[in-house]
């Protein structure tokens, strides 16, 4: 199913630090594998993420987080996404996450966590991975 | 009815955003979703937004879809960017200076790659906004690609179209481009506050001057690929001609939004004038029937064209056996054509 179209993915810089280089620069390597990006720029709020995901009916969520905001921006985004229908659209997360922080991430729904090391080829592969997975058991 | 396609009508906002993908993809269920929505088009106000790169479309887009709701006026948006040639992917970001509108659950936004299509939208745009304007949007507004070449593609399915300049983009007179001023039906000068404001639009209105008030048909047609020519039409059947209002704008601010939207009014009264719209739809559909009519056949002709076929007959050209056009005849001789059944 998601071999005959590119992956859609929204990629969302929530809270208040005003550098986005790092969300550029995944949006970049996300065009370069094929995706198509919708990037919505700084200063998101959980409800514009989610607004936006939804219009956009994009198949996966990426946020970059540099300010350590985390634990206060994503378990607010998902619960919005939750509650607007988008239960089964995955969260991802690129950023300085603490260990610990990463676990209850984890159990709160959120599918992926990379950090600034990460490579952007482990990070397309992924997106793809769990595209695949997603569409494997949604109905066309 | 289609389940998805009963969702849009009761303004279901993520089944709509789930049957654009669907008509995006032209996945199954898209022509059934379009089948049963399509007697619920034809209320939406559909206006085209064109102009090179940068010139503040989208900003402009932002500011007017301001404007219209303190009219209590639904807005759709559809913003089409450029696929990367290289990657197939895209970057959207027509958002990024939309984000005024968030939160207003009487407009929706929607962005759509080009996925190889020229002119400056994508195959699917024309669906796109049927579906949007099915949907129950008063103003379906659709952002091109900023090209600055030949995006009169937007003057085939808009109403309404805005060319969006800026000053320093527009005051060499070479550099505007007679095809998108003709396709023109409102030439915005955004960006009033930089310098240079003045040449450009008096660069514009020699240029409309000059130009004779060349109708939309022949600029559609003769930049378009349809098989044959539309009717170009008369003075005496399309009185009285519009002529391009010049409005200019400071996006960013606000200014000069309420004359543009008295400019889009104005032109949209006319189009309700002795039936200016219905013709005008008549052109465009004409239009769309011969491209699709051109696709299928095509699809279907090469259903009977091995690959093997083609690569014999482009060995000879390549020879000089043949030249590509008797190469054509041959493939067509060789389908009798005319009876050729799924
Ligand atoms: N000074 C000034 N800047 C403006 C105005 N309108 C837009 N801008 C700025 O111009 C830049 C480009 O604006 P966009 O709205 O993204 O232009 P666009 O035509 O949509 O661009 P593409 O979609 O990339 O073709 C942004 O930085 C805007 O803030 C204006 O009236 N005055
Ligand atoms: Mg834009």
């Amino acid at each position: 199913m998601s071999s005959d179209r590119p992956i859609r993915v929204l990629i969302g810089k929530p809270g208040l630090d005003g550098h986005d280089r790092g969300a550029k620069v995944i949006a970049r390597a996300l065009r370069d594998a094929g995706m198509e990006v919708v990037y919505t720029g700084l200063r998101q709020t959980p409800e514009m993420i989610a607004e936006a995901a939804l219009q956009e009916d994009v198949d996966i969520v990426g946020l970059s987080i540099l300010s350590g905001a985390h634990m206060a921006l994503v378990p607010r985004i998902r619960e919005v996404m939750d509650s607007s229908g988008l239960k089964d659209v995955p969260l991802i997360i690129g950023g300085i996450i603490p260990d610990a922080d990463k676990q209850v991430l984890e159990t709160i729904g959120v599918s992926g966590i990379f950090g600034p090391g990460a490579n952007t080829e482990e990070i397309t592969g992924f997106i793809r991975s769990l595209v695949a997975a997603r569409d494997q058991d949604r109905p066309a | 009815m289609s389940a998805l396609a009963t969702q849009v009508l009761q303004g279901d906002r993520r089944a709509l955003a789930r049957l654009l993908t669907i008509v995006e993809n032209a996945r199954e269920g898209s022509d059934d979703a379009l089948a049963a929505l399509f007697p619920h088009t034809g209320h939406a106000h559909i206006v085209g937004i064109t102009g090179p790169p940068g010139a503040g479309k989208s900003t402009l887009v932002n500011a007017l879809t301001q404007a219209l709701r303190t009219d209590q006026k639904t807005v759709a948006i559809l913003a089409v960017d450029p696929t990367s040639p290289f990657s197939g992917g895209a970057i959207l970001g027509d958002r990024i200076r939309m984000r005024d509108l968030a939160g207003d659950t009487g407009v929706f936004i929607r962005s759509m790659a080009t996925r190889g299509s020229l002119g400056g939208l994508a195959r699917a745009s024309r669906d796109a906004v049927r579906l949007l304007d099915a949907a129950g949007y008063d103003h379906v507004l659709v952002e091109t690609v900023g090209a600055g070449q030949n995006e009169v593609e937007i003057a085939r399915m808009a109403q309404t179209v805005l060319v969006v300049e800026a000053p320093g983009m527009g005051d060499d007179v070479q550099a505007i481009k007679a095809g998108i001023l003709e396709i023109a039906d409102i030439l915005v000068v955004n960006k009033a506050d930089h310098p240079g404001l003045d040449n450009t639009v008096r660069g514009l209105k020699m240029m409309l001057e000059l130009g004779h008030p060349a109708s939309r048909t022949q600029v559609m047609s003769h930049h378009g690929r349809a098989m044959s020519v539309a009717a170009p039409v008369s003075a005496s059947d399309d009185q009285p001609l519009w002529m391009p209002i010049i409005v200019q704008t400071v996006a960013t601010e606000g200014r000069g939004i309420e004359a543009l939207l008295d400019a889009i009014r104005a032109h949209r009264a006319h189009l309700h004038l002795d039936g200016h719209l219905q013709r005008l739809e008549h052109r465009q559909l004409e239009i769309e029937l011969q491209e699709r009519l051109r696709d299928a056949l095509l699809a279907r002709l090469l259903e009977h064209v091995s690959a093997q076929d083609m690569s014999v007959l482009i060995e000879r050209i390549q020879q000089r056996r043949l030249t590509p056009n008797q190469a054509v005849e041959t493939m067509l001789a060789g389908l009798r054509f005319g009876q050729f059944e799924d």
